[in-house]
Order: C-alpha cells, then structure tokens, then sequence
C-alpha cells in the first residue's frame, strides 16, 4: 500500500534516492541543500540505504566522483545549490558530453555577490547550455516522482545522459509536504537495474575521456545534440510509464486552466502554487487568464509549448533571475520560441523574487496587470521588476 | 613475440605493453618511459585515470587510443575525485552482488601541474578519505603539454616560460614543493620517489604502491627533452645525475617512517646536473653555488628524518 | 582517418571501444636517426629494450633486442644506455 506521509521535500528527495536503490552518493553540503545529504548520510549509517557514501571535499570534486562511479556502472546521485553549482561548472559539461547519467538535485539558490544562502533560479540559468535534461518542481511530491523519474530516464540505454531536478531554495526545499510513498515493489517495476554499457572494466578495455581535435570536435557535438534531442521521445515515454504505476502523470508544460484564456502566466517551480491562487481568483472574477508553467526545460519543449500558447493574446513571464545586460532569461527563450509562428501572442516579462524574495499574492496581482500594461502601452523602463524598491 | 618476459637479475619483466605504440609523446621523452615501466609493473587488472597533460594529449585523440587498459580522462584536477568515484563504485558494486569479487588496482596518474597545483585539493581529499588507490604523480617540472609554464614543481632557478630567465629574473625563484611529504602528511600507507633511470626501482615501487590497502603515492621524475632542453638520446643520464648530485634522493616512507633506497657516501657536484640541461643555461657561478647549497641542505635534512624516523 | 568520420559513426560519449588502437600511427616517420645494432657486441642484457620510450625495441627470436623501424623516433636513448656500445645512431637515409 502506498502511504501518505508529512515530509520535508528534502527529504522526499532523499526517499527517492534510498528507494532507487543508489549505489554511490558523492556530495558536498551547502545550503540550502544541506538536508539532502544529511538525510541520505542518516539512512546510509542506520542501514536504511546501502550506498558508498563519499564526503568529498568540494562540489567540484562532488561530480567529478560521480563521473568516475558513473564509469564503472553504479548508480549515482548528487545534490548541490548555488555556489556549488557554480564551483562544479566545468564538471557538468563534461557529464553530459561524456554521457554519463548522474541525477543531481539543485536547490536553486541566488548567485554570489554578494552572498546569499537564498532562493531563485540563477543557479539553474547558469547551466541552461550544459546539455543535462532539466526539470522543475512545485511541490514536495513532484520532488520525490521526478528524482525517481529522472533514474528512468537518465540512465536508459537510448538516452544515458545526466539529470537536473531543480527545487527552489527553502521556498521548497525546507516545506514540509504530504508526500504519496509509493510500495517498493511499484518503484523496482518502474525503474530498472542501471546496466551502463561502457563500464570500465579489464576484461574489455575502453577508453573513456579521448581529446577532440579540430577534425572532429565538431562532430562530437552534433552527435551530443542529436542525442539530447531525441531523449525526448524516452522522456514522454518515462512519464507515461510512471503515470501508469503511480497513478500521476507528468507532461512538459503544465497546463492550469488554460482553456480559451487570453492571457497566460508563465512561472517556474514553487511560487507556481502562488500564482494558482490568483489565477483561481481572477478566474473566478470572470477573467480569461490561465497559467503555463515549463515543467520540462531542457531539452526546451517547444512542440507542447506551441502547441499550449495557440490562442493566447498574451503571455506574461516571470524570471527569478537576472541575466545581465539582456533581461529575463526565460522571457527571451520565450519570446525565441515564438518567433516562428505565423500567429504568436504577445510576450512581457518580469523579475522578481531574487535572493530568497518571497511572492506574495499581491505581487502576481502586480505582474498580471503590470504586463498587460506594457503589452498595450509599451515599456520605457530599462527593466521590469516586481516587489524591487 | 619471441618471450613472454624478460630477466633482469632476479627480476622478471613481462614483455607486454600496456602502453600501445604510436604514441606521440616526444622524441627520448622521460614520461613515457616511466609511464611504460609503471604499466608493466601494474599488469592488466588496473582501472586508470588521467589528467589533462602531457599523457593524456600524445596517447588519445579522438578516434585513437595508445591504453590497452580501461582508461578515462575528464579534467585536469579530478583526477583524484575520479578516482574515489571509481573505487568506491567498484567496492559498492561487489558489496550488492552486482559484480564479482575481483583485484582491480585503481590507479590515477597526472603530470606535476595536475598534482601539486591545480589538483593538490581533489588529492589531498583522496587520501583524507582513505580510498584503496594509488596516485602516480609523473613529475617533469612544469606545465610541458601547455609549452613549458612554471609549476610549483619547477626547481629553483629553472627557466620556464611564464617565470623565464631574464635581465632582472633568475627564473624560477619559489623553492619546489616537496609533494612526498605533503603526501607522507596525510599518514598514508606508502609514500616513495622513483626515477625511470632506475627502472627495478620504480617498477618495486609501483607494485608495492598498488598492492598495499589504502592511498599511496610514487612521485616519479620525468625529464623531458623539450622543457628542459637536452638532447633527446640524455633522459636516462640526466635521471642518473638527478639521483646522484642528491637533488632527487629516491625513498620510501611508509606511515611516516623513512628509508632511503640509494645513500651515495658522496653526492656529485649539482653542475654535472645543470650543465646538461638549457634551462639552466642562464644560471651564473654564484647562482649555481646556491642551488649546490640548497641540494645539501634538503639531503641533510632528509637523512636527518631518514635518522630520526627510521622504517 | 578522423576526418572522414561522420557524426554518426562517433560512439555514446566518444568512448573509444578498441583497446590500442593508436598502433596505427607510424611514428617511425619522426626519425632524423636510427639505431644499428652490431650483433657481435651485443650481450643481450636488454637494457636498450627496457629503456625505449616508444616500445620500439623489441625482442625476437634468436634473443636479441631489436628496433621496430615503424615507430623509433631515432631518439638515442638506446644507444646511450647500451654498456657493450653495440649500437650506434645513423643517419636516416634519404628514401
């Protein structure tokens, strides 16, 4: 029988992990991760989980591990937030081009300086080329289904590539939730034995890691992108069969209450829930407004997206983070995306919630009539930000 | 082939190489050497990793590779961190049941950039965990695959690129960092210095470094032809001469405690050393008196320790 | 040989599957010199075999050690190791 319990999403992440039966966890603390491991590391010491649980010295030398346990054929996990994204920054190109299927949990946290132990999606931004399949979640339960998930769809044989879940710093990370446990026995008939078919090992020598010269890095790249795309089809197909077994289906772009809306509000992660709630209001008050939220965020899911924003007369998108010098980064893919179609809505965008700021209800009240305001009269402000004195 | 393995004294050397052919490692190079050495000590039950260096770039580019063992590279300073993932996968794994009980040595090797540098972190945490590997560090004094930068293994008054003899510069002016007992400071299993000139030598401490349980670490001069600038038939002399004058003594320290494999009753004048390479060139008398003063001084106190911490 | 490879026939990674597969660069094409072996001083005591960066010198049949022309880069290392002063560095011939 499934349970529902009370749990912390880092811990529901943790769950996820011991149920996936990981065999090596490398990681190094930093908040607000820090639950993570800690957690993992109690059920590891009390037998709960049997894993090499390796207390590296730093996040760089966190996935670096991960590459070398990846490499022999074990099952891996890590977890990181900000500063240690960043610090492991040139190790996740290489998980990727290199094709090792390491799922890793980043609670998204504000980038330094100055420093800031707190949430917003700067972290995840930094890492939008690296070419690792990444999701975000709302909720508790999505952090536990969609490491779980990320396993199934990682490590399969026609994908073996790496797997971001980002969570938002404490805004979701340090929630506790109702949580659905699955049984053991559903978790071991959806996710497979990890079977890496290039495991280094004497008995058939490979060489793992050979330098690209100019004649053929090229090549490597289109290679790694024609297989990054194509993990789609295992990605849909993950989420089906988790549906199957769980009961709870998970698609690219999430739809709430979209029908006929006019204008849709894009969010990502947790302040997700937030918006639900204006949304439900305004609703209610008889506007045509609905929410989209990118679920799936590499590879970018353009068709459902497209396919999600037919209709609309405006999208309205809200970034937690800055790119500098060109604006939301999440608005301009948007806006990228669009471009193409021969009917597209109108696309705004604003900032907020940077550094651990919280979104209140008013403040998505402020972005949905704000937006509109600059798709009818234009913006002549460098930057538009909500809840930034 | 004509023989399985070859005898020298007492000693049998297998004939196989680990090391494919073809590399393109320099002409008379001192690194590949003592890397062929370390693999027919290591035999075919190894899992390496590299660093980014002069080893990695001659011996795989892209399709081609010069191991005939299971080898990865990723980066330049993990190699440590790699290797703690590959050890402790391999153990996990055979703990599940998923992989049969086996010996495999877990081996890391990196040029001295990789080791004293950029990589002395992922090092130092490799052996604070405790990881059954062993770190070959092949030391040819600088950055030589990048084209001859200074390291902090660079000696004192080598000319390197971005630390060059000039008119206001000597050269290297840092002292070398002495990796063995930064090493030897994390209290591990085994700890040695090794040469490709003394070639038993380095194979007895590549195979004892692989056999004993927990890290350990041979850190082998490497000369190199193009960096330091001799004439490409000289690596095995100026190996010699390195051991020799005393400025590359050859020991062992196992768990603190020292034993010094070669204690010459006199050591050669460091010139005989000098003379022979260019980066030395520039080096006048006194300069040359210097480097002879701080040869002595470090060989006495290493047979001070060799004295007070016997093995 | 890389430049006729397509992206296609890369494998997962660019993992290279066939162990020493670099035995196919002719190294031997770098040489200004090459070692003689004059087999009467030999005393086969392996020494130039043991000592070759390249694992050029190989071991044959009547146990002697001998240069694999189609990798010795001509360094010298051989012939400067070598205690009976069997063998000398030529050089290479024009083809």
């Amino acid at each position: 029988m499934s349970r529902r319990v009370a749990l912390e999403a880092s811990h529901a992440v943790a769950e996820a992990v011991r149920m996936a039966d990981v065999d090596v966890i490398a990681a190094y603390p930093i908040t607000p991760q820090t639950h993570i491991p800690e957690r993992l590391a109690e059920m590891v010491a009390d037998g709960e989980l049997t894993s090499a649980y390796i207390p590296v010295e730093s996040e760089h030398s966190a996935l670096s591990t991960c590459l070398g346990s990846v490499a022999v054929g074990a099952r891996t996990f890590t977890a990181t937030a900000g500063q240690g994204l960043e610090l492991m920054h040139e190790v996740v190109y290489v998980a990727s081009s290199m094709r090792y299927p390491v799922v890793m949990a980043v609670c998204n946290r504000a980038l330094s300086a100055p420093l800031s132990v707190w949430g917003d999606h700067s972290d995840a931004m930094a890492v939008r080329d690296t070419g690792w399949i990444q999701v975000f979640c709302q909720n508790g339960q999505e952090a536990f289904d969609l490491t779980l998930w990320a396993f199934r769809v990682g490590e399969d044989s026609k994908v073996l590539f790496p797997v971001m879940v980002h969570l938002d710093g404490f805004t979701l990370s340090h929630v506790t939730e109702p949580v659905i446990l699955p049984e053991q026995s559903e978790v071991d008939r959806f996710l497979p034995r990890f079977q890496y078919p290039f495991a280094l090992n004497p008995d058939k020598p490979m060489t793992h890691g050979a330098f690209g010269p100019p004649e053929i890095y090229s090549e490597t790249k289109l290679s790694q992108e024609v297989a990054f795309r194509n993990s789609k089809e295992v990605i849909l197909r993950g989420w089906k069969e988790f549906g199957d077994i769980f009961g709870r289906y998970y698609h690219p772009v999430e739809e709430y209450k979209t029908e006929n809306a006019e204008t849709l509000l894009l969010t990502m992660g947790a302040y997700t829930e937030t918006a639900k709630i204006v949304i439900d209001d305004r609703r209610n008050k008889g506007e045509s407004i609905g929410l989209i939220s990118l679920r799936l965020w590499r590879p970018f899911p353009f068709e459902e997206f497209r396919r999600t924003v037919k209709g609309a007369q405006l999208i309205i998108v809200f970034d937690r983070c800055i790119s500098f010098g060109l604006g939301g980064p999440v608005f301009s893919e948007i806006r990228s995306a669009l471009y193409d179609e021969e009917s597209r809505p109108k696309v705004v965008g604003i900032i907020g919630g940077l550094g651990g700021r919280d979104m209140s209800e008013e403040n998505f009240d402020y972005v949905i009539d704000r937006g509109r305001e600059i798709a009818e009269k234009g913006s002549d402000r460098m930057l538009e930000t909500v809840g930034i004195r | 082939m004509a023989t399985k393995a070859v005898k020298f004294g007492e000693k049998l050397v297998t004939t196989k190489e680990f090391l494919a052919e073809g590399h393109s490692f320099c002409i008379g190079c001192g690194e590949a050497l003592a890397i062929r050495l370390a693999m027919k000590a290591l035999g075919e039950n190894v899992i390496m990793a590299m660093a980014t260096g002069c080893d990695e770039v001659t011996t795989t580019p892209l399709p081609y590779t010069s191991w005939r063992i299971p080898w990865m590279h990723t980066l330049f300073e993990n190699t440590s961190a790699e290797i703690s993932g590959i050890e402790a996968g391999l153990k996990i794994l055979v703990k599940k049941g998923r992989m049969p009980e086996r010996d495999i040595i877990c081996v890391a090797m990196g040029g001295d950039g990789a080791t004293s540098d950029i990589g002395i972190q992922s090092l130092s945490g490799a052996f604070e965990r405790s990881h059954d590997f062993l770190y070959i560090c092949l030391d040819n004094e600088a950055y030589m695959n990048t084209g001859i930068q200074r390291s902090s293994a660079t000696p004192y008054g080598a000319s390197t690129t971005t630390a060059p003899a000039g008119k206001f510069s000597m050269g290297q002016v840092t002292r070398k960092k002495n990796m063995a007992a930064i090493a030897a400071a994390h209290d591990i299993p085994y700890v040695a210095t090794a040469c490709p000139s003394y070639h038993l030598d380095l194979m007895e401490k590549v195979r004892k470094g692989a056999e004993i349980k927990g890290p350990a670490y041979v850190h082998i001069l490497s000369p190199c032809p193009t960096g330091w600038r001799y004439k490409s038939d000289l690596a095995i002399t100026i190996g010699q001469l390195a051991v020799q004058t005393g400025i590359f003594p050859l020991y062992e320290i196992e768990y603190g405690r020292y034993r010094l494999n070669a204690d010459p009753p006199e050591l050669k004048p460091i010139e005989e050393y000098l003379k022979l390479q260019g980066r030395y060139r520039h080096l006048t008398d006194e300069q040359v008196q210097e480097i002879q003063q701080i040869v002595k001084e470090d060989y006495a106190k290493l047979k001070e320790k060799a004295a007070a911490f016997p093995l | 040989m890389a430049e006729e490879l397509t992206w296609k026939d890369l494998e997962v990674g660019n993992i290279i599957t066939e162990a020493g597969n670099g035995s196919f660069r002719k190294t031997g094409d770098w040489r200004t010199e090459r070692p003689i072996l004059d087999k009467e001083k030999c005393i086969k005591c392996a020494l130039c075999w043991i000592y070759c960066p390249d694992a050029a010198i190989k071991p044959s049949e009547e146990g002697y050690y001998e240069s694999d022309l189609h990798y010795c880069k001509g360094c010298g290392i051989c012939a400067s190791v070598c205690p009976a002063g069997a063998i000398k560095m030529i050089a290479e011939e024009e083809q």
